[in-house]
């Protein structure tokens, strides 16, 4: 079994039980779990084609003729929309996380005068106070999984602590997924604990590539591998293995 | 119907220093480029851009005529940040404005409405305040359900724009704006939010073939919004204008590599940027093209 291929499922569980919303992941491997989802267990969300337009079938990967049956039309003005009215789970990327979730996708170094530029606070702010978020990150190490973040883009728990009601009410980091694991903040603080870490990884490694100290449960659970007729869509929606340059062995 | 007709130079003619313009598309896509070019021909300097940024942040910061840029991000689409514009702000030659993507939306509104804010819950908890110290909050002066104390909101300011520049598939003389391809952007409320607002597009058709080109859907910017309507084929180069033409991959690659290289830079300058008038741009896209 391919690390990759146990990531797209993980990736896909992020969504299974949900409904009625724009199942709205960004990135290679989000994309193709969140489709994958839509294909099996979670087949009432809406997803786009990634430039327009809701459609129902499974698409493959940056293929723009593939055909498409449109359900709605979304151009960006609607999907801030429906940002706002909470109907919505992105999966972004994150250059930095840390023990409360707060996500850096902005800059590394001072804001003023940055040492790297990255491509900025983008939809993150308004994600992560409207509606639920997940994260992708595929390469976990102690500079991606960072004791502080240098900008915080999309806010963690301690930030909403901060904030307070009422306005922190929508608030919800739902999972970080890693090549190494799965990871979420259902602990008393909201900080990250290990939910499961994948086949052939030693929670060592887990640990050693974290700058933070996780929350480790008294037993923890192994990502599960996905099924044959998961493994049948993720060739439909990702024909050229894009997902295993992402995660390579 | 007053026709509104007018060549890049009558364009340039309406340009000052120090203004502040809006720029209609979204990253590389349907860009009015032959404009932004005659914004550098024109020499004028300290601007500030606002958009859904792309090559033009990029460009006018490398030919030194920004000074400031107000954005949702900057980005080539198929290149995640723009070049030109990572420079800028890694060397610190240009003052940044950076709002939310939505947000920004809502500065856009805002101006439009002609009301001084809008509210909006998105930057609460992130650094988008701290990095714009300028920003308020506002406290709703309406109870919560339940009969809580009134929410803290952020309010987006109105973004005063002097002067927007659009880019359209076709429009008539008198000044309406059609698009064709898959998404509007926010071209029409640059129209509305800006004292003056030029538009250009690939071809200016009679009014009464509009709807042989789209259905009443695609008849997004009323003439009342618009002051000068220019020709230009092609002038949404090198970025995508659907459906008439797609991205220019290869050119805008060949466009990113000059961030890294003065030497390339100047060539592009050159070549590019100083050549004139539109036609002569796609006249050195064309050898460019032929391998000349």
């Amino acid at each position: 079994m391919m690390r990759a291929d146990i990531c797209v499922a993980a990736i896909a569980d992020c969504f299974r039980g949900e409904a009625d919303i724009l199942c709205n992941p960004i990135g290679i491997s989000p994309i193709i779990g969140g489709r994958l989802a839509k294909a099996t267990f979670s087949p009432d969300v809406v997803m786009t084609d990634a430039v327009s337009v809701l459609a129902t079938n499974p698409l493959p990967l940056n293929d723009p003729d593939a055909e498409r049956t449109v359900e709605s039309y979304v151009p960006y003005r609607t999907i801030f929309d429906i940002v706002w009215s909470g109907r919505r789970h992105v999966m972004m990327g994150a250059t930095q996380i840390d023990q409360y979730g707060n996500q850096n996708i902005a800059a590394i170094g001072d804001y003023k005068k940055p040492k790297a530029q990255l491509l900025g606070l983008r939809g993150s702010p308004g994600n992560l106070i409207n509606h639920r978020t997940s994260y992708w990150v595929p390469k976990h190490s102690q500079r991606s999984f960072v004791s502080e973040v240098d900008i915080v883009s999309g806010p963690g728990y301690d930030r909403m602590r901060a904030l307070g009601q009422p306005g922190n009410r929508f608030h919800d980091v739902h999972r970080v997924v890693s090549n190494l694991g799965v990871f979420d903040f259902e602990t008393p603080e909201n900080r990250m604990r290990i939910r499961s870490i994948h086949p052939g990884v030693e929670m060592s490694e887990v640990i050693e590539n974290t700058s933070f100290d996780l929350v480790i449960p008294t037993e923890v659970d192994q990502t599960r591998v996905p099924n044959e007729e998961e493994l049948r869509i993720m060739e439909i929606i990702d024909p050229t293995g894009m997902r295993y340059q992402e995660v390579p062995e | 119907m007053a026709d509104k007709v007018i060549t890049e130079e009558d364009f340039i003619s309406e340009l000052e220093s120090g203004m502040t313009i809006g720029v209609g598309g979204w990253g590389s896509r349907r860009k009015p480029m032959s404009l932004v070019r005659a914004i550098i021909r024109s020499g004028v300097t300290d601007l500030t851009i606002v958009s859904y940024g792309g090559p033009e942040i990029g460009i006018l910061s490398a030919t030194k005529q920004l000074k400031k840029a107000v954005y949702g991000f900057v980005s080539l689409d198929s290149i995640a940040l723009e070049p030109h514009f990572r420079v800028a702000r890694q060397t610190g030659t240009i003052e940044a404005v950076e709002f939310d993507e939505g947000a920004f939306y809502l500065g856009l509104l805002a101006a439009s409405h002609r009301v001084p804010f809008y509210p909006t819950r998105a930057g609460l908890g992130s650094d988008m305040l701290a990095m714009n110290p300028e920003l308020r909050t506002i406290v709703s002066p309406y109870p919560e359900p339940g009969g809580g104390e009134g929410e803290t909101l952020v309010a987006i300011p109105a973004f005063d724009l002097d002067l927007s520049i659009i880019h359209m598939n076709r429009a008539d003389a008198g000044g309406n704006g059609q698009f064709l391809g898959p998404d509007l952007y926010f071209d029409d409320l640059f129209a509305m939010a800006a004292k003056r607002t030029f538009m250009s597009c690939e071809k200016v058709i009679p009014t009464e073939n509009f709807l042989n080109e789209g259905s009443v859907h695609t008849l997004k910017i009323p003439r009342i919004f618009v002051d000068g309507v220019i020709e230009a084929p092609m002038g949404a180069h090198f970025t995508e204008c659907l459906p008439d033409y797609s991205r220019d991959e290869a050119f805008q690659k060949m466009y990113a590599a000059t961030a890294a290289d003065k030497e390339l830079w100047d060539i592009f300058n050159e070549k590019y940027l100083q050549a004139g008038s539109h036609e002569e741009y796609l006249a050195a896209v064309n050898s460019w093209e032929q391998g000349l």
